[in-house]
């Protein structure tokens, strides 16, 4: 198997770039990184994959901000405009206008703008946390299965398959059912996000692990780790010094796929009930309280889903491009 | 052949013996490890507001003041040959298989297990067979018309698939078809294959469709990759060479060598799916085991929901155990080389 940034393979599609190298220099001296970025540029869907992902972080960052300029507070309700027999908006479609940009829940009459908005920061920041827990330990358990090989690497295999076959879902409602209501030090919200970002993490570190063992196995046979070895480093540099660079660009890739895999999950645990305690704003668990008005309020289903699904998609389409631009395989 | 399979049944005995104590570890274990004391979780075992005579029993009936070895011991034991949860005053009869016994409702779990199995179990075929038959076929069109529009609108449909959740197209669908056109009754409702199959299928449409539509996604991509990666193997341009015809190339050969990574994440998906595709059940309010689980977790049932997981780990080690034997049967090398 070739390593994700073979010299020979990458040099060769990158074209000449205009911007760069002027009067049709020669494209000698760019680093791999400078490379796969050109690669990168000139693919336009992942490029707007991840401007939609840039903006999506930074709505979750400045959300107090938007919310203060465009909405009212995600927790304030608004019965002036609740019908009071059919509980849902007294206004046309969903009660949405200037001042309310996406209309009103049903009942309480939140903004829905505004806990659209907050819901950003539960997905964004429980997304990224338990990606990194999953690339740790994943990154971990991988390097030392596909270089030491043998024993360690049957357990560590069988290990993964193990854990790949668990019914996630099940478990981590399970363990979100049995935590106390204050452990480690932390309760309320804290512990909870705390639970389902290890939870997560925890479950999803295989699909990491597994590509990071593939990928040692070819590295360790390298020339340039067996010249490390001949001049008598340790173990433990050449996994630091020499493994680890080379494995960078596929850890990117997974860690950018595995974020949205992650960020469907957490919706799907709070739709579930079993996640952040209401009433903060998430996606998922706005998505669950408007079943019940699906019909009525199409408004307040259709906010959340579509905020799941664009988010979920931009990093998708980022992920993509990002592994074609790596991958000295792929020729554009 | 013989050592094999016997090889593969004991290491599936093995898995879940490995995944039942996962399971009693998340149960009884780490709530302990938690900060939880035995009455905490006795509890929780309990449900809402419970009284302190309560707890006392249940902690007794669980053995939740033995060590933890102790309490694994009868979890197994009540699995394999059945159990009693003795209070001391009383005794509650728990026949095998023992999954355990809901202190909120008064019931055993195993029967109603077995009572929501068909649910599961039709929604998980049905929707098996129609997101196998498209995601295979797309993803094998997809791949032989790689780069025309055919593919790249494929493959962005399929994108779209992945990245949209569940709860979400169900909901849709349900807005869509079943509300605003009233095509498909809304959920709720299931009528078993037997007393009326005409409805039974008719009331299944939209969850099959909608657990299809995400898997039929994902299988047409890898899929696609497979074939892709197939069809730059050597052995295909021998096939070619020998002068076969195009469609034995990509039937018997390519096609074969594609789908075999394909048979084991079925058998997994399949497995867990049997288990309770909870997302599904709850969005169209069908009474399998998924929907059982959910209603457990938010009514503080605990019991029940080890019930339901601890069934679906089976599932997952059957399943696992079939696909072995499958592979075993497809690919001789297997059998050799394991």
């Amino acid at each position: 198997m070739t390593a994700p940034l073979d010299v020979s393979g990458a040099a060769e599609p990158a074209r000449p770039d205009k911007g760069a190298s002027p009067g049709g220099a020669t494209d000698r001296g760019r680093s791999l990184g400078q490379i796969a970025w050109t690669r990168l540029r000139q693919d336009k869907v992942a490029m707007i994959g991840f401007g939609f992902v840039v903006f999506m972080a930074l709505v979750a960052v400045c959300a107090p901000l938007i919310v203060r300029l465009l909405g009212h507070p995600p927790n304030e309700w608004h019965q002036e405009m609740i019908d009071p027999v059919l509980s849902t908006a007294n206004a046309p479609w969903g009660g949405m206008s200037g001042e309310f940009l996406l209309g009103v829940e049903p009942v309480t009459g939140r903004d829905i703008f505004s806990r659209i908005v907050y819901g950003a920061r539960i997905s964004m920041l429980i997304g990224f946390l338990a990606t990194m827990v999953s690339v740790v330990i994943g990154t971990v358990m991988g390097v030392i299965a596909g270089y030491f090989g043998g024993w360690v690497d049957a357990f560590i295999s069988r290990l993964m398959d193990i854990f790949l076959a668990f019914p996630l879902l099940l478990f981590a409602m399970a363990l979100v059912g049995v935590i106390p209501d204050a452990a480690f030090g932390l309760q309320g919200n804290g512990l909870r996000i705390a639970i389902l970002v290890f939870i997560i993490g925890f479950f999803n570190w295989p699909y990491i692990g597994r590509i990071i063992r593939g990928q040692t196995l070819s590295l360790r046979e390298r020339e340039f780790v067996e010249a490390a070895r001949s001049l008598g480093a340790s173990n433990f540099y050449i996994l630091r010094k020499e493994l680890l660079p080379n494995l960078v660009a596929p850890i990117l890739v997974y860690s950018t796929l595995l974020i949205p895999t992650n960020i469907l999950f957490e919706a799907a645990l709070s739709f579930l009930g079993v996640g952040v305690e209401a009433p903060t704003a998430t996606w998922g668990g706005m998505l669950s309280e408007a079943v019940d008005y699906y019909n009525a309020a199409p408004n307040f289903m259709l906010a959340p889903g579509l905020a799941i699904f664009l988010t979920v998609l931009a990093f998708n389409l980022f992920g993509d491009g990002l592994r074609d631009a790596l991958d000295p395989r792929t020729q554009s | 052949m013989i050592t094999y399979i016997i090889r593969r049944l004991f290491a599936g005995v093995g898995l879940l013996l490995i995944v039942s104590m996962v399971v009693f570890a998340i149960f009884f274990l780490i709530p302990r490890l938690a900060g939880t004391d035995a009455d905490g979780l006795a509890a929780r075992y309990i449900g809402k507001s419970p009284t302190p005579e309560a707890i006392a029993a249940v902690k007794e009936r669980l053995n939740l003041d033995e060590p933890i070895t102790v309490q694994y011991g009868e979890f197994v034991k009540g699995l394999v040959v059945g159990t009693e949860y003795d209070s001391g005053t009383d005794v509650i009869e728990c026949s095998a298989p023992c999954f355990g016994y809901s202190f909120k409702t008064g019931t055993e779990v195993w029967p109603q297990l077995i009572d929501r199995l068909p649910v599961t179990a039709s929604l998980a075929v049905g929707a098996a067979v129609i997101w196998l038959v498209a995601g295979v076929s797309i993803g094998v069109l997809s791949a032989l018309r790689r780069g025309t529009a055919l593919d790249r609108a494929a493959m962005m449909v399929a994108l779209a698939g992945v990245s949209l959740p569940i709860f979400f197209t169900g909901l849709v669908s349900l807005a869509v078809f079943s509300y605003y056109w009233g095509i498909f009754p809304p959920g709720g409702s299931f009528t078993p294959f037997t007393e009326n199959p005409i409805a039974w299928a008719h009331g299944l449409v939209l969850p099959w469709v909608t657990l299809a539509f995400l898997y039929a996604a994902m299988y047409a991509r890898l899929t696609r990759a497979g074939m892709l990666d197939t069809m730059g193997e050597d052995f295909i341009r021998t096939a070619r060479a020998k002068g076969l015809p195009e469609r034995t190339v990509i039937g018997k050969h390519a096609l074969r060598s594609a789908l075999t990574p394909i048979i084991t994440i079925f058998g997994l998906d399949f497995g867990l799916m049997l288990g309770g595709a909870v997302l599904t059940e709850s969005t169209f309010s069908l009474p399998g085991l998924g929907k059982y689980a959910v209603d457990a977790i938010r009514g503080n049932d605990l019991p029940v929901v080890l019930g339901v997981t601890m069934f679906t780990a089976v599932f997952v080690v059957i399943a696992n155990l079939i696909v072995d034997l499958l592979y075993a049967w497809v690919d001789p090398r297997v059998r050799v080389g394991a």
